[in-house]
C-alpha cells in the first residue's frame, strides 16, 4: 500500500510537470528548436501524461485504490494560515485528467497539420502544452490557492492563444475582451476564496468540506447593502459561481467566448469547447459539499444555466460563421451542464462535460479541417456539398452532430437525457422553468447543428472555382484525430452511464440527503439499450427529429422559408443578430462607463489627492518651509558665534532659575 | 588685600570684551583670533583666582594646559588664515560667507 501511494505520488508529479517541461523547452528555444523537435517533444510529453492518467484512472476504478490527497510543498505561511501546493487525486480528478490530456493530445497531433505553414509553430506548441499544465494544476489541486493558480493560468493561456495571430486587430480585441471578462468573474471567485478563508480559516478542501456542516448549522449571516441578511454559505457559493460564470461563459459573462473564435481552430477545440470552459463546471462539482448547503445558490445556478442554455442556442441559429455556430452551441451545452449542477446532479454534469468534450472537440476539429481545405474560409454560405470532396470529415462531422443533438446510442444522448431526467425529478423552485428550457433546447440544438451540417456538406457548391480545384480531404494528421475523437463520441456515453449511476464518483461528489435525485434514478436504469429504446418514445427525441426536419426543410428543400421568416420577423432577427445587445451594451455603456469612472478616480484620486497633495504636496511644503529657515544660515562666523553664546547664556539663565 | 570678586570682575570684563570683539568686529579675522585668545585668558584668570583662594594647586596646572592649547589653536588659526588669504585674496570677515544656505 505504501509503495503504491508513493507510485501515485510520483505519477501525479510526472503527469503535471511533463507538459510544463516540454512547454518551457520549446518556449525558451522557440527560435532555435526545429519544428519537428517542437511538435515531437510536446506531443510525446502530453501523450505520456495521457497514458499515465489512464493508469491512475485504472488504479482508482478497477484496483480499488482510495485515491490520494497530500500536500507536497508549503509555499508560504502567514499567521495561522499556510499556503500550500498539493494534489488531490480521486475519481473525479482522475476522470478530468484523462479527458484533459486526451483532448489536448488529439489537438497537439491535429495542430501539426493545421498550423503547418504558420511562422509561430513552435510558440504555438509551447502555449498549448503550458495550457495543459495549467488545466492539470487546476483539476488536481487540493486547495483553493492552487485552484486559483490553475484558474488564472488557463485564463492567461486563453488570452495568449486567442491573440495568437497578434497582427490581426480583431484577434487582439478578442483576446483582451476574453481577459477582461474573465477578470470580472475572477473577482467574484477571489471574493469567494477570501470568504472561505475568513469563515473556515483554511484553504484546504479537506478541512473546508469537513467544517461546512458546522457553518451551515450555525447559520452565520452576512449583512450586505441595506441590511439584507444573507447566509454566509450562500454568499460564498454565489461568489464562487460568479467565477465559474466567467470561465464557463454563462450569461452575462459569456460575451468573450464567441469572439474567442479569432484564435486558431485547434485552440477553439481545446480551450473554448473541451477543457478550459468546463473549468467552471468542474469547480462547482468539486465544491459540491459547499453548494449543497445553499438552496439559494443552487437556484441561482439553475436559473443562470437555463437562461444561457436557451438564449445562446437561439443565437446559434442565425450565425453564418462555421466556428461561431459551434461556439454558440458550446455556450448552450455549458448551459446544460450548469443546469445539471443546479439540480445537484453533479455526476450528470461531469458526464455531459466528458461527452461534450469529445464531440465538441470533434466538431471543432472537423470545422478546422473544412476551413483549411477552403483556405481559411469560414462563412458557411461559401461552402456546400463538401461531402463529395471530404468524405472522412463528412462522416466524423455527422457523428459529432448526432452526438451533439443527442441521438439515441450516441454519447450525447445519455448525458443529455440524464440531465433532462434529473431536472424533471428536481424539486427546486426554478426547476419547472429549467425543465421547459432543457426540453425546448433539444429542438434548437438539432436545428442549428443540422443547419450547419446541411449547408456545409449538402446543397450545391458555392465556393469559387479556384477553391474547388484545390479541394481535397485534409492530410492524415488532421483526420486521424477526428477519427480518434469520433470513437469516444459514439461510445463514451453508453460506456460510462452505468458506472456513473452505480456511484462511480463515490464520495468525491457530495449530495445533500434532501436532493438525492441522482441515486433514485439509478433504480430505474435497465441497461444502455433499454434506455435508448425508451428514449425513442420520449419527447426530447421527437423534438430533436423535428429540429433535423426543420433544418432539412429550411435549408435543403425550401430555401425561401428562412429568408421569408427573416423578413417577417425582422425585429426578432435583428435582436438575434445583435446577440441581444450584450456586446453593444458592453461597448457603449459598460466600457465607457468604467473608463469614465477610471478617469475620475485618476483625476481626483491619483492626480489630485496622491500626486498633488500627497507626494508633490509634502515635498513642496518642505521646500517652502526650508526657504524660510535657510535665512538663518547667513554664513557669517560672528552670527554663529553669537547664536552659540546667546544659547549658552539662555541655558545658564534657565539652569539658574530652576 | 585683593578680594576674589575683584579677580572675577576683571575676568568677566575681559570675557565681555572678547565676546564684544567677536560680534562687533566685521573686518579682520586676526582680530577675531585675538578675541578668542582674550576669552581663554579670562578663563585662565578665573582658574588662577579660584585656585589661589581655595588653596588648590592643580587648578593652576590647568592654566598651563590651556595656554598650550591656546597657542596651538592660534598657530592653526593663523595657518588657515594664510591659506585662506592665498585663495581668496582677502581676510575680510564680511566676505567670508560661503556657508550661507
Amino acid at each position: 500500500m505504501q509503495t503504491e501511494m508513493l507510485m501515485l505520488h510520483n505519477l501525479a508529479l510526472i503527469i503535471v510537470f511533463l507538459p510544463l517541461l516540454a512547454s518551457v523547452i520549446t518556449g525558451i528555444g522557440c527560435r532555435t528548436v526545429s519544428r519537428t523537435f517542437a511538435h515531437s517533444l510536446t506531443i510525446s510529453a502530453v501523450g505520456l501524461s495521457f497514458f499515465l492518467s489512464c493508469w491512475i484512472l485504472k488504479a482508482l476504478v478497477f484496483e480499488g485504490n482510495p485515491g490520494w490527497n497530500q500536500t507536497l510543498y508549503t509555499w508560504g505561511v502567514s499567521g495561522n494560515t499556510s499556503f500550500q501546493i498539493g494534489f488531490l487525486i480521486d475519481r473525479l480528478t482522475a476522470l478530468m485528467m484523462v479527458i484533459v490530456t486526451f483532448i489536448s493530445w488529439m489537438v497537439h497531433i491535429y495542430t501539426v497539420g493545421y498550423m503547418r505553414d504558420d511562422p509561430g509553430y513552435q510558440r504555438f506548441f509551447s502555449y498549448i502544452s503550458l495550457f495543459t499544465f495549467g488545466m492539470l494544476m487546476l483539476v488536481m489541486a487540493n486547495n483553493f490557492l492552487q485552484l486559483f493558480f490553475g484558474w488564472e493560468a488557463v485564463g492567461l493561456m486563453s488570452y495568449l492563444l486567442i491573440g495568437f495571430w497578434f497582427q490581426r486587430e480583431s484577434a487582439i480585441f478578442a483576446s483582451l475582451k476574453a481577459f477582461l471578462v474573465n477578470r470580472v468573474g475572477d473577482l467574484g471567485f477571489l471574493i469567494g476564496i477570501a470568504a472561505i478563508l475568513y469563515y473556515f480559516g483554511s484553504l484546504n478542501y479537506d478541512s473546508v468540506f469537513h467544517d461546512v456542516r458546522e457553518l451551515a448549522a450555525r447559520g452565520d449571516m452576512l449583512i450586505i447593502m441595506n441590511n439584507h441578511e444573507w447566509s454566509a454559505i450562500t454568499v460564498i457559493c454565489i461568489a464562487l459561481f460568479i467565477g465559474a460564470m466567467g470561465k464557463s461563459a454563462q450569461v452575462p459573462l459569456h460575451v468573450w467566448l464567441p469572439d474567442s473564435m479569432e484564435g486558431p481552430t485547434p485552440i477553439s477545440a481545446l480551450i473554448h469547447a473541451a477543457t478550459m470552459v468546463t473549468a467552471g463546471v468542474f469547480m462547482v462539482a468539486r465544491m459540491s459539499p459547499l453548494f449543497e448547503y445553499s438552496e439559494v445558490a443552487l437556484n441561482f445556478v439553475l436559473v443562470i444555466g437555463a437562461i444561457t442554455c436557451l438564449s445562446m442556442g437561439l443565437l446559434g441559429v442565425v450565425q453564418n460563421d462555421i466556428k461561431r455556430i459551434i461556439a454558440y452551441s458550446t455556450l448552450s451545452q455549458l448551459g446544460y451542464m450548469v443546469i445539471a449542477l443546479g439540480v445537484s446532479a453533479y455526476g450528470a454534469a461531469i458526464f455531459h462535460l466528458m461527452t461534450h468534450a469529445f464531440f465538441k472537440a470533434l466538431l471543432f476539429l472537423g470545422a478546422g479541417s473544412v476551413i483549411i481545405a477552403l483556405h481559411h474560409e469560414q462563412n458557411i454560405w461559401k461552402m456546400g456539398n463538401l461531402k463529395k470532396y471530404m468524405p472522412i470529415t463528412y462522416i466524423t462531422m455527422l457523428i459529432g452532430s448526432l452526438a451533439l443533438m443527442g441521438f439515441p446510442l450516441f454519447s450525447g444522448f445519455y448525458s443529455k437525457d440524464l440531465i433532462i431526467e434529473m431536472v424533471h425529478a428536481s424539486e427546486l423552485p426554478a426547476s419547472k422553468f429549467a425543465y421547459a428550457i432543457v426540453v425546448g433546447s433539444v429542438f434548437i440544438t438539432a436545428l442549428y447543428t443540422f443547419r450547419l451540417f446541411f449547408v456545409v456538406f449538402h446543397t450545391k457548391e458555392r465556393m469559387d472555382k479556384h477553391s474547388i480545384e484545390h479541394l481535397q480531404e485534409s492530410p492524415a494528421v488532421v483526420w486521424v484525430p477526428l477519427v480518434l475523437l469520433a470513437i469516444p463520441s459514439v461510445i463514451a456515453g453508453g460506456m460510462f452511464i452505468q458506472p456513473l449511476l452505480q456511484g462511480y464518483f463515490g464520495n468525491s461528489l457530495v449530495v445533500h440527503p434532501n436532493h438525492l435525485a441522482l441515486t433514485e434514478h439509478s433504480v430505474e436504469f435497465k441497461g444502455i439499450f433499454a434506455m435508448a429504446v425508451q428514449g425513442l418514445s420520449g419527447l426530447p427525441f421527437w423534438l430533436g427529429i423535428a429540429g433535423i426536419l426543420t433544418a432539412w426543410g429550411c435549408y435543403i428543400k425550401y430555401r425561401e422559408i428562412p429568408l421569408l421568416l427573416q423578413k417577417k420577423f425582422s425585429l426578432l432577427y435583428s435582436i438575434f443578430k445583435n446577440k441581444y445587445g450584450f456586446d453593444l451594451f458592453n461597448e457603449w455603456i459598460l466600457a465607457p462607463g468604467a473608463r469614465g469612472v477610471g478617469w475620475i478616480f485618476w483625476r481626483l484620486g491619483d492626480r489630485l489627492v496622491i500626486d498633488d497633495i500627497g507626494v508633490n504636496g509634502s515635498a513642496n511644503s518642505i521646500g517652502k518651509f526650508s526657504k524660510v529657515v535657510r535665512r538663518f544660515q547667513t554664513g557669517y562666523l560672528y552670527h554663529y558665534a553669537f547664536t552659540m553664546i546667546a544659547g549658552f547664556l539662555a541655558l545658564l539663565v534657565w539652569l539658574m532659575l530652576t | 588685600m585683593v578680594a576674589l570678586s575683584d579677580y572675577l570682575t576683571v575676568s568677566a570684563i575681559l570675557f565681555g570684551l572678547g565676546v564684544a570683539g567677536i560680534f562687533i568686529n566685521r573686518k579682520n579675522i586676526i582680530t577675531l583670533l585675538m578675541c578668542i585668545e582674550l576669552l581663554l585668558l579670562s578663563v585662565n584668570t578665573n582658574f588662577v583666582a579660584f585656585s589661589h583662594f581655595s588653596e588648590d594647586m592643580p587648578g593652576q596646572v590647568f592654566v598651563f594646559f590651556i595656554l598650550t592649547v591656546a597657542a596651538v589653536e592660534s598657530a592653526i588659526g593663523l595657518a588657515i588664515l594664510v591659506v585662506l588669504f592665498r585663495r581668496l585674496k582677502t581676510i575680510n570677515v564680511e566676505d567670508l560667507d560661503s556657508l550661507k544656505g
